[in-house]
């Protein structure tokens, strides 16, 4: 047994591409291997933003080797066909071998397979899985043909001590590797796994992902301690830090507290998505005027000059950033409304000026359907809801699109609920974001969605596949969460037509199926199947989101007891001989039953229970108590079973017949009543 | 700055960079004589990264951005600002090397600063052109642009040019220590980069904004426009490559008086494409006398 040591040093590798693309080299060796009989007993892999190691333990030294025997024709067949039997089996027909077998003696052939040595192999499959390594992204230098996420610089291979020799991109592996690019930029040669790894730290190289963001995470907090502050370091950005340095330092820099004016937001913004650098907190979570940041080394002053640099760049962007701030509290967001006229919302749905009209007038509509929704404040923050994208702030800074308006709400003294409607009414962004629940919130939230519905859908702009540039389906899903998270009590189809309104164009059916499509992807979540939800909506297509899953939930636990499972067999019997015989009669049967032609027990018993739980039915389905509606429906369940066992629906006497199939023709109309069954699969 | 004093004038930086690279074998080039968006757009480098002959070259090119004047007020924003570039065909081994050699030709000791090469891939839809590469950071300021470049005018470069492009004010600000444009020492005798240029800034700030004729401006991409593509026929490629930078020009100054929408900006990027391409193609189809 032996090991195998590869590292592959490049030019800087993206943060965001290192360990994807790691994960897949080790796969692809230890596939292609497995392909030549071999494999590792352990696998160690590390990236860093320079180098790619992969180390595999307790491989064979060579490949098992086996032989694979051919039978070929008879002895004493013709030379030529023994001789083209030797070619075909790609050894001399000297080395041909006689065996008697029950039927004769026939030519055999005899090739021995594998049994390669493991360093042989690796030199030719490790060349070979570089090239088919898939990189979102790579590119070609030089003058070369070789293709990699950024130019190789060089490659170390080892099996058992000794090179595995190969080339790739020009480069010719060898036994060296370079440390830090700067504090230990000498080659230098290995000999083994463990060699390596200690050599490499000696040269100021922490090779491994995990353990450089362990070390950021915990020296951050330890800094952060000794200034008796809190760092605020979100698991990406740490992520990413993780994957921009080998030898992680975390040094503090400050910020002037004039700073401090400008909203933490914009704050942290140019820390965070500009600078990567983390927010310092206080104990009690408010933005302190100082940051921490990941340098690459210490620097040989102590780190005087990189703190220095980097507390000035902060600077300048953050003077920048209340430039912009200030520039902007000096327009009202009321006098921006104008400006919005010159910007086009879609080349076809008009400027931003009028989706405000058209919003303000929506979320006033919505206003009573949310409780605690005063529709004054609710128009007011849709009016100004899109007036920050006019303004510098936004104009540079386009991720805090809604926040910067929220703030300068705030600073204009707009009601506070006003101020936080704007600013969260671009969320929920996506499946896992926040939604609002603030009353005035949620109505603006809505308004924006419904109304960016009812004008893409009304010019036709629909998402097709996996093409949604306009983020319609994110729209949809944002409005089945506000109405679900906030137990919002309204019909859709209704708020459709209020934003058809706006455009003059009334949409509202296709967008309420495009609507409900969101919301089977949303329940599947928690496991509720789409039949069910096809059986829900398509029964009553109900507008009221909160309604149609409280059905949803009820079919679901009918139909798991056993009562619900056999009164579905039945409804399936009875609808089944409807199809067949309205086929056969060219009419439905929905007439009113004699009671004077129930001849049965058996059918007088299904006609009795049937009009009890219709008036069940009725009662407990405008009390929204479809558990309730539910048991009614499983009450005509045994009748059912009788009648379907003892009564023969296609009597000779037609009149008995048509009574018979009116009779089921109620029974499928009361369970439409509930959902339409007739839509859940076996 | 900071441990080692009072970085170089500007005038000195571009100096310095210039014995640099004509030391790395560069021919040093003179700006090209037209308005430019960036030093990429120099047929030095465009058209230089097409075909087979190796080529090195390194120049000052003043870049006119229309829509980033502030009329000098804002401390980083220029509406024109210089780039230093560098193109090496095909791109050295040790091109990193290279480059952190030059920086420490204009003062950085890279023992005392942290310089990282973060990821940032280059593309420029009006050149149809694109690359991979990095931002370079000296302790979080980003100061170079560093590009290997794969495409230009929609043809793969073979072999493969590396670019730099050094944003030059922002590299003296970081160097002599100043917050403003204004304030960089340009040539160490009290003359500064706001004495030679803060006139212009505003001058040419309202210009851009608030005068240029829009008419007019359309009339001059249409005309370049059609010239570049006659000029092309005629096998005339360095002219009708004049003509493309023209056409971009016009439609980055169309830009800043604000009258392109979103859509129509797409149609203008793709026409100027067209021209770049053609251009391109023509390079490629009539190559340079040996």
């Amino acid at each position: 047994m032996a090991d195998f040591l590869l590292e592959i040093l490049s030019e800087e590798i993206p943060a965001s591409m290192q360990r994807g693309a790691l994960e897949r080299l080790g796969d692809l060796l230890e596939q292609r291997l497995a392909d030549e009989d071999l494999k590792a007993s352990s696998r160690c892999a590390h990236v860093s933003p320079r180098r790619m190691v992969v180390h595999l333990g307790g491989l064979p030294e060579c490949q098992p080797s086996f032989e694979t025997e051919r039978k070929g024709p008879r002895v004493g067949a013709p030379t030529p066909a023994v001789s083209g039997f030797a070619r075909s089996a790609g050894v001399g027909t000297d080395d041909l071998v006689r065996r008697t077998t029950a039927k004769g003696e026939f030519w055999f052939a005899v090739t021995r397979k594998g049994g390669q040595a493991t360093a042989t192999v690796l030199a030719r499959i490790v060349p070979e899985a570089m090239t088919a390594l898939a990189w979102p992204k790579s590119m070609r230098w030089a003058d070369g043909e070789a293709r990699w996420v950024r130019p190789v610089v060089s490659i170390l291979a080892l099996f058992a001590g000794d090179v595995v020799p190969f080339r790739f991109a020009g480069c010719e592996s060898g036994a060296a590797t370079r440390g830090h690019r700067f504090l230990h930029p000498a080659p230098f040669e290995v000999r083994s796994y463990a060699d390596y790894c200690a050599r490499l730290r000696d040269a100021c190289v922490i090779p491994d992902h995990d353990e450089r963001r362990r070390l950021i995470e915990e020296r951050a907090r330890t800094v952060a301690d000794g200034l008796g502050l809190v760092a605020d370091a979100p698991a990406r950005l740490v992520d990413e830090l993780a994957g921009l340095v080998e030898w992680p330092v975390v040094m503090a820099g400050t910020f002037d507290d004039g700073y401090m004016e400008v909203p933490d937001d914009l704050l942290t913004t140019e820390m965070v998505h500009h600078q990567r650098y983390i927010p310092l907190r206080t104990t009690s979570g408010n933005l302190a005027p100082g940051f921490l940041f990941v340098a690459n080394m210490e620097g040989r002053d102590g780190g005087g000059s990189i703190r220095a640099g980097n507390e000035r760049v902060l600077a300048a962007r953050l003077a920048d950033g209340r430039h912009f701030w200030e520039r902007d509290l000096r327009v009202s967001l009321e006098s921006r409304i104008s400006s919005l006229s010159t910007v086009v919302f879609h080349a076809r749905l008009g400027t931003l000026e009028e989706r405000a009209h058209r919003l303000k007038a929506l979320a006033g509509w919505l206003a009573p359907a949310i409780p605690g929704c005063d529709p004054d404040h609710a128009g007011r923050a849709a009016w100004l809801a899109k007036a920050d994208l006019v303004s510098d702030t936004v104009g540079e800074f386009p991720e805090l699109q809604g926040i910067m308006g929220g703030h300068l709400a705030r600073a204009a003294g707009e009601n506070a609920d006003i101020a936080l409607a704007i600013s969260e009414h671009y969320r929920p962004a996506g499946p896992s974001d926040r939604c609002p629940s603030a009353p005035v919130s949620v109505a603006v939230a809505m308004a924006e969605r419904l109304d960016t519905l009812a004008g893409f859908f009304g010019i036709g702009e629909k998402p097709s596949g996996s093409r949604d540039p306009l983020a319609l389906r994110r729209a949809a899903l944002g409005i089945v969460r506000l109405v679900l998270e906030n137990g919002l009590r309204l019909d859709l189809l209704k708020a459709l037509k209020a934003a058809g309104n706006g455009y003059g164009r009334d949409v509202s059916g296709e967008v309420l199926d495009f609507v409900a499509d969101r919301l089977r992807v949303h329940l599947r979540e928690r496991r509720l199947g789409h039949h069910l939800i096809d059986a829900a909506f398509a029964g009553t297509r109900d507008g009221d989101l909160v309604r149609l899953v409280r059905r949803i939930e009820a079919l679901d636990s009918f139909l798991e007891s056993p009562d619900g499972g056999d009164l579905l067999e039945a409804y399936r019997r009875a609808a089944n001989i409807l199809r067949i015989e309205e086929a056969k009669d060219g009419r439905t049967f929905t007439g009113d039953i004699s009671r004077n032609l129930l001849q049965e027990e058996a059918e007088r018993a299904v006609a009795g229970a049937l009009e009890t739980a219709d008036a069940a039915m009725t009662d407990t389905l405008a009390g929204e108590d479809f558990a309730g509606a539910m048991e009614a429906l499983a009450s005509l369940r045994s009748p059912l079973g009788a009648f379907f066992d003892s009564v023969t629906v296609n009597a000779s006497d037609p009149s008995l017949r048509q009574n018979r199939l009116n009779l089921l023709g109620h029974i499928r109309a009361a369970m439409d009543r509930v959902a339409d069954f007739s839509r859940i699969g076996g | 700055m900071g441990t080692t004093g009072r970085g170089l004038p500007f005038q000195n930086l571009i100096l310095e960079l210039q014995n640099y690279w004509a030391g790395e074998g560069c021919v040093i080039l003179q700006p090209y004589d037209m308005e430019m968006g960036a030093g990429t757009f120099h047929w030095a480098t465009t058209l230089k990264s097409l075909g087979p002959q190796p080529w090195k070259a390194a120049y000052v090119q003043p870049s006119r951005r229309p829509a980033d004047g502030r009329f000098g007020d804002n401390p980083n924003r220029l509406q024109q600002h210089y780039q230093f570039q560098v193109l090496m065909k095909p791109s050295p081994a040790d091109f990193q090397d290279l480059y952190l050699g030059s920086l420490e030709a204009i003062g950085i000791d890279f023992l005392d600063h942290d310089i990282r090469f973060v990821e940032d891939d280059w593309e420029s839809p009006t050149l149809g052109a694109w690359g991979l590469g990095w931002e370079v950071w000296c302790d979080g300021m980003e100061i170079t642009q560093f590009t290997y470049f794969q495409q230009v005018g929609g043809f793969d470069c073979r072999p493969v040019p590396g670019e730099l492009t050094y944003g030059l004010e922002r590299l003296a600000m970081y160097l002599q220590g100043v917050d403003h444009f204004r304030d960089i020492d340009w040539n160490g005798e009290g003359v500064t980069y706001g004495d030679i240029h803060l006139r212009s800034e505003r001058e040419q700030s309202r210009y851009n904004f608030e005068m240029a004729d829009v008419a007019m401006l359309h009339r001059h991409f249409d005309d370049a426009e059609s010239s570049c593509m006659h000029l092309v026929e005629a096998g005339l490629v360095i002219p009708a490559y004049d003509q493309c930078i023209h056409a971009s020009h016009a439609f980055n100054m169309l830009e800043a008086r604000g009258v392109i929408s979103v859509t129509e900006r797409a149609a203008f990027i793709g026409r100027v494409r067209d021209l770049a391409r053609a251009c391109a193609a023509a390079w490629l189809g009539h190559p340079e006398p040996s």
